[in-house]
């Protein structure tokens, strides 16, 4: 679970959801993501860092260039975990529906 | 986002380490919506969610400021399941807060409020953990015990839909 919770704590900010948002249309290198956020190397690589300790991203170092790509799992298992959790509200919420509806019914049927 | 005036969308998110808030609106007055979260012959109609294969048993409701609740699950009282706690806060028709003590220390609080928008209901429920790891543990025990009923039930229901 501790790999949830860094990975919502990496989702947190604006630049670290735009980095997976570019890396799920296409792998790039550390150099290439510091340049579209513009942002120095160093920032890059810490952000990438928070990423890749949450599981969300992945990186490779071929040669003297850092690719990084979307790490599968980390993702799934948050999606998993607020899927799970809006599931089951939205059966009771949709049930409630139901019960108010027929409440607001019996209301005007009754005259008030 | 065109028809949300019938049945409003069910938003379900993590704010932050501790709490989970679930918000949706109903077209209904805010004191019906009220009543069927107060009344125990209402609330049992549809708090136990729908994909959950074990039978609510029993539901006992004081709803008062200090007032205790009891749901049992299960086939049978000998291997029933109880969620239980205490009614922290009863302010009809706009607020409702309970303690979920069924685990303890790591129960979270629940808060429930109920915001008229023009005859609708804006419901907003939060959750509140204790800590970050009652939170996550919360949610796997439920989910442990369920993920293969849910998948049955939703084979199921898409069967059933597309035969309808």
């Amino acid at each position: 679970m501790a790999l949830l919770d860094a990975s919502f704590a990496a989702l947190a900010d604006p630049t670290r959801r735009g980095v997976l948002e570019q890396l799920g249309s296409a792998d790039a290198s550390i150099t290439e993501l510091a340049d579209k956020f513009h942002m120095t190397l160093t920032g890059m690589k810490k952000h990438v860092g928070v990423l890749e300790q949450a599981g969300l991203v992945t990186t490779e170092k071929v040669g003297r260039v850092r690719t990084c790509r979307l790490g599968r799992r980390g993702l799934e298992d948050e999606a998993a975990w607020i899927e799970g959790r809006r599931r089951i509200w939205n059966e009771r919420f949709e049930a409630l529906d139901v019960v108010v509806e027929a409440l607001k019914r019996k209301e005007q049927r009754d005259g008030r | 986002m065109g028809d949300r005036k019938s049945s409003g969308r069910t938003v379900v998110e993590r704010r932050s380490e501790l709490e989970l808030v679930v918000t949706r609106t109903f077209d209904a007055p805010v004191r019906l919506v009220f009543e069927a979260w107060t009344k125990p012959e209402l609330f049992k109609l549809w708090w136990p969610p729908k994909s959950n294969p074990v039978p609510l048993l029993s539901c006992e409701m004081d709803v008062r400021t200090g007032g205790g609740y009891r749901l049992t699950f299960g086939q049978d009282a000998a291997n029933g399941m109880a969620f239980f706690g205490k009614y922290l806060e009863v302010t009809p028709p706009s607020r409702l807060v309970w303690s979920n003590d069924e685990s303890g220390e790591a129960g979270a609080v629940t808060t429930v409020t109920f915001e008229d928008l023009d005859g609708r209901t804006r419901v907003v429920l939060q959750e509140l953990y204790p800590s970050k790891q009652a939170l996550d543990e919360a949610f796997v025990g439920m989910e442990d015990a369920l993920p293969e009923q849910f998948e049955q039930l939703d084979a199921l229901l898409v069967t059933l839909g597309a035969s309808v």
